[in-house]
């Protein structure tokens, strides 16, 4: 263990005039603000989770007496609301960006931060405007995540405040990207040139793009949602010449390319992951940079892909499918490259690459039912069926969620300076990989088979491939209880960390664990790239 | 916690400029609707701007553009350290801010006064087209007019703190973004006065 002849505290201590709670709640410090965010998403995380375990319940028919079909389309609404705005979208970039960009680039903190507090306090501000829309009004939306008008436009639920919650979000996510590129391109240490960065840095700097050009559009889609169900100014109301289907490509303007805000900075935590445990440097890395700005540039055009049905022009379903294949290539490059890096690696096999590899495993199945979907006959035929359900599952949770699960493994000892039980990860591993393929794997038959998505009840064909959904539901679940147990386990009464557990070379291994309040005692000067490891510099 | 002592007005600057990048895409929405709903109903949106008053719009935007040129007056001003100057010209800015709200009310009150605006019994007669565009109208006049007034409220501010000398020949950075805030309302304004008041 590497010892630091330093005195001073680490971020964890407080040193100002406020103590506890308040030192926490007005802190301007990027890792303690991250860690805000950390719990806050993984409380919201842990409510969602529940509220899909109830969902699958559902399924299983003996059940139906506990939930009505009403509260089923809340709880639908509710489990995408809070997975989606509260989780995905602001989770990788929230958590480990706020924490390790400024790291990784050798800065003390971030460019602007109180506006990163007050970021937080928009996110906090969203989440309890979203909670409030389901006990207040006309009770919790039942539009599904979606909002799609006209139905959100008339139905009696509380829409408005749901809405004006997501709106608020969309607010924390755009302060994040304004501050996070100019962090970037202002802060870097001295050398650090841009293709000395850690692609993780490249990550979030498309992500950041995203979020600044992508948000904006849903923020004032959501706005006209609240002045039409205010003030009828019916543009999306066909009674008064509006038209539905402007919402459906306002809405996916944004949120196709926020399915890019979620990946990309789970992608870049895993090309972190890769070299370390390698301990090679990483094959193409400038492919590797460039394919997140291409994804972040080609996933902006493919919108209208969630609308092939919906009664476009033949023409335009044509073109977006042909966009919606070609977006496909970039991901298939950084998975050819994390895959060749490891290639004659010298692999050190540990928890964050377990969960890095699964990660490309059953990313790799959402990609590819992804370009499936993308292809117009197909699509017609799975269009709002459990097969799409299925597909986004295996990208935001297999693909996000487990990035999110092996940054989480990566960074914890960095993060808290604590060793969790490799052991216990390993045994949550295995509920969790077995149970999301039977749930999900499962949803992807289901809906080959025709089983429509967001129904509370199903036909008698249906039911064995339901239970054993359900069943895996119930492994995941397990599985993920003893996976954050673990942490919390560790928290708490784990062994201290040695300050470069995994034998890193990027910067945060290069400080103490936990790091000291503003990183760095005096900032480094970068003379090579992020993965050089000794035995090639030889 | 440690007091930052680092200061970048470049970055400061850099920041306020990718925040204007997000309010234009933010009008960009409601311009992609326009542009749909227009290309859907051009007689409609034709006889709609009939309804506006031209003239009214046009000296809206002298007024605005006027006080985009006082914001960078009071700038230069207080590059100079010509406190009284830059007040001076700060006032004047926020009274003609308020002149165009003022203006705008107006115009917004005599549109109500016809019965011109959505859910009116009277407007729901009109063809559909009509109707979408004074729901248009309304929502972008009046998203518009919620940025004049933050940046007023904005303005005051820095109004404030030159007087209190918060802001001075040396930092001014403030005083520079929230001039470019300004000037961003006035540039929305330049497109939304051909498509609304030049329509017909």
């Amino acid at each position: 263990m590497t010892t630091h002849a330093t005195a001073q505290p680490s971020y964890l201590v407080d040193t100002g005039s406020r103590k506890g709670l308040m030192a926490w709640l007005t802190t301007t410090d990027h890792k303690r603000i991250a860690l805000l965010y950390l719990f806050s998403m993984i409380a919201f995380f842990l409510v969602a989770m529940g509220v899909g375990f109830v969902m699958r319940l559902v399924q299983l028919t003996t059940f139906q007496h506990l939930i009505t079909a009403r509260t089923y389309n809340a709880l639908f609404t509710l489990h995408g609301v809070i997975m989606i705005f509260l989780f995905v979208i602001p989770g990788l970039p929230a958590v480990f960006g706020n924490f390790f960009l400024p790291i990784l680039i050798g800065a003390k903190d971030v460019a602007f931060p109180r506006l990163n507090l007050a970021s937080w306090y928009f996110f906090m501000a969203g989440a309890i405007l979203a909670v409030l829309s389901l006990f207040t009004g006309g009770g919790a939306p039942d539009t599904g995540w979606s909002f799609y008008a006209p139905f959100s436009l008339k139905t009696g639920t509380n829409v408005s405040l749901a809405v004006f919650g997501a709106f608020v979000l969309g607010f924390s996510s755009m302060l994040t990207g304004i501050n996070f590129i100019t962090t970037i391109h202002r802060l870097r240490a001295p050398g650090m040139k841009w293709f000395r960065m850690p692609l993780m840095c490249w990550a979030l700097y498309s992500t950041s793009w995203i979020q600044l050009l992508a948000t904006p559009i849903v923020a004032i889609t959501l706005v006209l949602v609240i002045l039409e169900r205010f003030f009828g100014i019916g543009i999306f109301d066909p009674a008064k010449g509006g038209d539905p289907l402007l919402y459906q490509h306002l809405f996916w303007i944004y949120s196709h390319p926020a399915v890019y805000i979620m990946i990309l900075p789970a992608m870049g935590a895993i090309t972190e992951i890769i070299p370390t445990f390698a301990k090679r440097t990483i094959f193409g890395y400038k492919a590797i940079a460039f394919s997140s700005m291409a994804i972040a540039g080609v996933g902006s055009l493919v919108w209208a892909h969630h609308m092939f049905t919906s009664g476009m022009s033949n023409l335009a379903t044509m073109l977006f499918s042909l966009l919606t294949m070609i977006v496909a290539v970039p991901s298939a490059i950084k998975v050819f490259n994390w895959v060749s890096t490891l290639y004659k690696g010298s692999i050190d096999f540990q928890p964050p690459l377990l969960f890095a590899l699964t990660f490309i495993f059953l990313f790799a199945i959402g990609g590819l039912t992804g370009v499936m979907q993308g292809a117009l006959a197909i699509n017609v035929h799975i269009h709002d069926t459990y097969f799409i359900v299925g597909h986004f599952h295996y990208v935001m949770f297999g693909g996000t969620g487990m990035g999110f699960f092996a940054a989480l493994l990566y960074w914890f000892p960095k993060m808290f300076g604590k060793m969790y039980s490799k052991t216990a990860i390993y045994i949550s591993w295995f509920p969790i990989f077995i149970g999301f393929n039977m749930l999900y794997f499962g949803m992807l038959i289901l809906g080959m088979m025709g089983m429509p998505r967001r129904y509370y009840v199903h036909l008698p064909q249906f039911h064995t491939m339901h239970v054993v959904a359900t069943v895996g539901s119930w492994f995941l679940v397990l599985g993920l209880l003893t996976y954050f147990g673990t942490l919390l386990y560790a928290l708490f009464k784990g062994p201290k960390a040695e300050d470069n557990p995994w034998g890193g070379v990027t910067l945060e291994w290069t400080l103490p664990s936990p790091p000291i309040q503003e990183n760095f005692e005096t900032i480094p000067t970068i003379t090579h790239g992020p993965y050089q490891f000794e035995q090639e510099s030889k | 916690m440690s007091e930052h002592v680092h200061r970048d007005d470049f970055g400061a600057r850099l920041g306020m400029w990718l925040f204007l990048v997000t309010e234009i895409v933010l009008f960009g929405g409601l311009f992609i609707g326009y542009s749909y709903m227009r290309y859907k109903y051009p007689m409609e949106f034709h006889h709609g701007g009939a309804e506006l008053n031209a003239t009214l719009g046009v000296i809206n935007t002298v007024v605005l553009l006027t006080s985009s040129l006082t914001v960078v007056l009071a700038i230069v001003a207080i590059q100079r350290a010509e406190k009284k100057r830059a007040m001076a010209f700060l006032g004047t800015t926020l009274a003609l801010g308020l002149t165009f709200l003022v203006i705008k009310s107006f115009e917004w009150a005599a549109k109500f006064h016809h019965g011109l605006y959505p859910n009116a019994p009277h407007l729901a007669t009109l063809p559909p087209g009509e109707q979408v565009f004074f729901g248009l109208y309304f929502t972008m006049t009046g998203l518009h007019g919620l940025h004049v007034i933050v940046g007023l409220s904005l303005l005051s501010v820095m109004l404030w703190w030159v007087a209190t000398d918060r802001i001075r020949a040396d930092r001014y950075i403030h005083l520079e973004n929230s001039g470019l805030y300004w000037h961003l309302v006035d540039v929305i304004w330049i497109f939304l006065l051909p498509l609304f008041y030049l329509a017909a």
